[in-house]
């Protein structure tokens, strides 16, 4: 205990602390609404104490629209940590896979408006979902191949074309598809129910369920793949050296035409989701864009078991901060809950700029 | 020499285009100088900041009109007094002296780059890129939730209330296009003389080289930091512009779609020289005032694409990027047979690696 390293000690102490307090509060301090007036303590639901299945519901939020946001990043992760390509329209590519499923699912069963749960069965959702993989992991293989294999190394100049790209397919999207409006896919109609968790002592929604479910199927695919076969060793091994892997024999640019298709379906497959869970709308891109970008960010870039846990964090950041931050006063304080993705990301950029599983190339 | 010919042709092109700026209410009609002209003049401030930050920091940010409009909002939420100029508008109506919020402002904003350039100081290349983003994107979401503050309607009237030594610019046009003019001229010459300092020059040295100039023992996270402060504190002095110009500031101001914009701008005028941010600007709101409604959208419908001005915009954007990545500026450079870096200036911002740690 001779000399300790003050540099580490301090923000392990603030997050601690910081850590503790909000656990705390949550669990404890804070008050469910009284009749009037209100304090620092008062919240809407109150404290895990006060309101057990309220704050069950919260954290089960949480936990689903991590799913999501595990699918959509992990995508844009795997994109980056094996070309270091940033591709800004990933969230061009999640919303386009929204819309590609929300035609093919109004060719399949609806009449131009959102179809009722009771009219669509699974296949009529599958199909669609695969179909917008399919369409958007080819949109994804044309931008590699035609704008940015030839030019690999230059980051920001790829970063640039990719936001040029974006700029573009923003347009098209309003032009083209269902005249711009938001658009929801309907997911099948058994799973529009509650179904009751034993323990919890809950009923929940079954289809946010299937998200969670969703998201760790998509993460155990991708540990399969990258850790279980060729194409995924390969991968991994270009991930920690490139020039090395492809001085082996490798086909890197086949790999890197791989990647890129793969984690283009994901953002589809993510958009597709997420239109079922509510709809796409113009505008979301760039707050996928974001999503994807806070998740790998807080995460560590290139890394699997960093998205898995930076989309864990920020879902459950997301889904606390706008239901537990005090409310006393009028129109007051939840609205404050962006800051808390804010704070989060501070954190990690100030202690931790790599990410948390990030290793620095 | 054709460096020294190039420079003198462009001196002559420099001097006759700052003739023909003080003389343009003589010679263009009132739409132009204030629409086109004045809003370009904004806009090259802005861009003027996240090209300096480019072209001798190596940082490409994105924050820039994210801070350009906190500086706004700032000094909306200062200036305006309720059921003044604005109506019942948006925003905490403080009805402050416009002297002292104008200062508290410039001032707010900067800090506040300082602090968000501390954080993202470890960070370079594509890793800024992306920080600096989240920071754009948080405003916008702060900005349009905090109902406290602005609210998605955002602040309105705050070109009512002006220090005197300003005078009415809501009314007097003219008045803000030389004020915005003068502004600028002067950020333009502060940032040439900035980089010839001590501190300008470490700034370039640890674009091209931070781990050598980290073991010469230069802080280079305090090098960034300041220098993101002060392309802060020049965003801060467009916000101001911009809130003057336009009378009102909402969070669209400063969404994803204006941040892009400014990128747009900053590209095409060339990431790599100072002079293309009003170059970029100029032509940047050209192209939007006069492409957006005229024959070559209405092609577009024909030849069965559809979509409209952006789509355009984001063709020339990408034809920029994939033809000449420095832009106008480095169009012209290489016109000139001297490459990209015509002025010794360092290597292309878009070929600087990644996050190296320092």
């Amino acid at each position: 205990m001779g000399n300790v390293d003050v540099r580490r000690l301090i923000p392990r102490l603030t997050v601690g602390f910081l850590v503790a307090g909000v656990v705390l509060y949550i669990a404890v301090i804070a008050n469910p609404a009284p009749a009037v007036g209100g304090s620092w303590r008062t919240t809407t639901f109150g404290s895990a104490f006060h309101d057990w299945h309220s704050f069950m519901r919260t954290l089960l939020n949480g936990l689903t629209f991590a799913g999501l946001l595990f699918i959509v990043a992990s995508g844009f992760s795997l994109i980056f940590g094996l070309m270091r390509v940033v591709n800004m329209a990933h969230g061009s590519f999640y919303l386009l896979g929204g819309y590609v499923a929300y035609e093919v699912q109004q060719k399949m069963a609806g009449s131009g408006y959102t179809i009722a749960g009771s009219n669509i069965n699974t296949w009529e959702w599958v199909l669609p979902a695969l179909v917008a993989a399919a369409v958007i992991g080819a949109v994804g293989l044309v931008v590699q191949q035609v704008f940015l294999r030839w030019n690999q190394g230059q980051e920001l100049r790829q970063a640039l074309i990719t936001i040029a790209i974006s700029v573009i397919i923003a347009d098209q999207v309003l032009a083209h598809f269902n005249g711009g409006l938001a658009s929801s896919v309907t997911w099948p109609g058994w799973t529009d129910r509650l179904v009751a968790l034993p323990l919890i002592g809950i009923d929940y929604s079954l289809a946010r369920l299937i998200v969670l479910f969703l998201g760790l199927m998509v993460g155990l695919g991708l540990w399969l793949w990258l850790y279980r076969t060729r194409t995924g060793m390969v991968i991994r091994a270009g991930v920690d050296d490139r020039q090395m892997t492809s001085a082996l024999g490798v086909n890197i640019q086949l790999t890197f035409a791989i990647a890129f298709v793969v984690g283009s379906s994901l953002a589809a497959f993510g958009g597709v989701v997420g239109a079922s869970q509510g709809a796409v709308a113009p505008g979301q891109d760039g707050q996928w864009l974001l999503n994807s970008l806070v998740v790998v960010i807080i995460g560590g870039l290139g890394s699997l078991l960093g998205a898995a846990a930076g989309s864990l964090l920020y879902g459950l950041v997301f889904s606390f901060s706008a239901v537990y931050l005090p409310t006393a006063g009028n129109n007051c304080c939840t609205q404050y809950s962006i800051l808390f993705t804010f704070i989060l990301l501070a954190l990690v950029l100030a202690f931790r700029p790599q990410g948390l599983f990030g290793r620095f190339s | 020499m054709i460096g020294d010919k190039k420079a003198i042709t462009e001196r002559t092109i420099g001097m006759v285009g700052l003739i023909v700026a003080l003389a343009a209410p003589l010679i263009f009609n009132a739409y132009w100088v204030d629409v086109i002209l004045t809003q370009a003049l904004i806009v090259g401030i802005t861009a003027a900041s996240l090209i300096f930050l480019s072209a001798y920091g190596g940082l490409v940010s994105l924050a820039q009109t994210m801070l350009m409009g906190t500086a706004g909002v700032m000094l909306g939420n200062m200036v305006v007094t309720k059921g003044g100029a604005g109506g019942e508008t948006q925003g905490l109506n403080l009805g402050w002296d416009p002297t002292l919020s104008l200062v508290l402002a410039l001032l707010g904003t900067t800090v506040l780059g300082l602090l968000f350039g501390a954080l993202a100081a470890r960070s370079t290349g594509i890793y800024f890129l992306m920080i600096t983003l989240t920071y754009s994107v948080i405003g916008f979401y702060f900005v349009g939730q905090v109902t406290l503050v602005s609210g998605f309607s955002g602040i309105a009237g705050i070109n009512a209330y002006t220090p005197s030594f300003i005078g009415d610019i809501a009314n007097d046009r003219n008045r803000l296009y030389f004020i915005a003019l003068g502004v600028a001229i002067v950020v333009y010459a502060a940032i040439r003389f900035l980089v010839r300092t001590p501190f300008g020059l470490a700034l370039q040295g640890l674009r091209d080289e931070p781990v050598r100039m980290s073991s010469l023992g230069f802080a280079v996270p305090l090098h960034r930091t300041l220098a993101f402060g002060f392309a802060a504190f020049l965003a801060s002095l467009s916000g101001v512009l911009f809130v003057w110009w336009q009378g009102q500031i909402a969070p669209g101001d400063i969404g994803i779609q204006s941040t892009i914009d400014l990128l747009v701008v900053a590209v095409i005028g060339g990431l790599t020289r100072i002079e293309g941010a009003w170059v970029g600007a100029l032509a940047f709101i050209l192209i939007n005032n006069y492409v957006r409604d005229s024959w070559l959208t209405h092609l577009l419908d024909k030849v069965g694409i559809g979509g409209s001005f952006n789509t355009i915009i984001g063709l020339v954007f990408l034809v920029i990027v994939l033809v000449s990545p420095d832009g106008l500026m480095g169009a012209w450079d290489r016109l000139w047979g001297l490459g990209g870096n015509g002025k010794g200036e360092g290597p292309s911002v878009t070929s600087i690696p990644a996050g190296e740690k320092v």
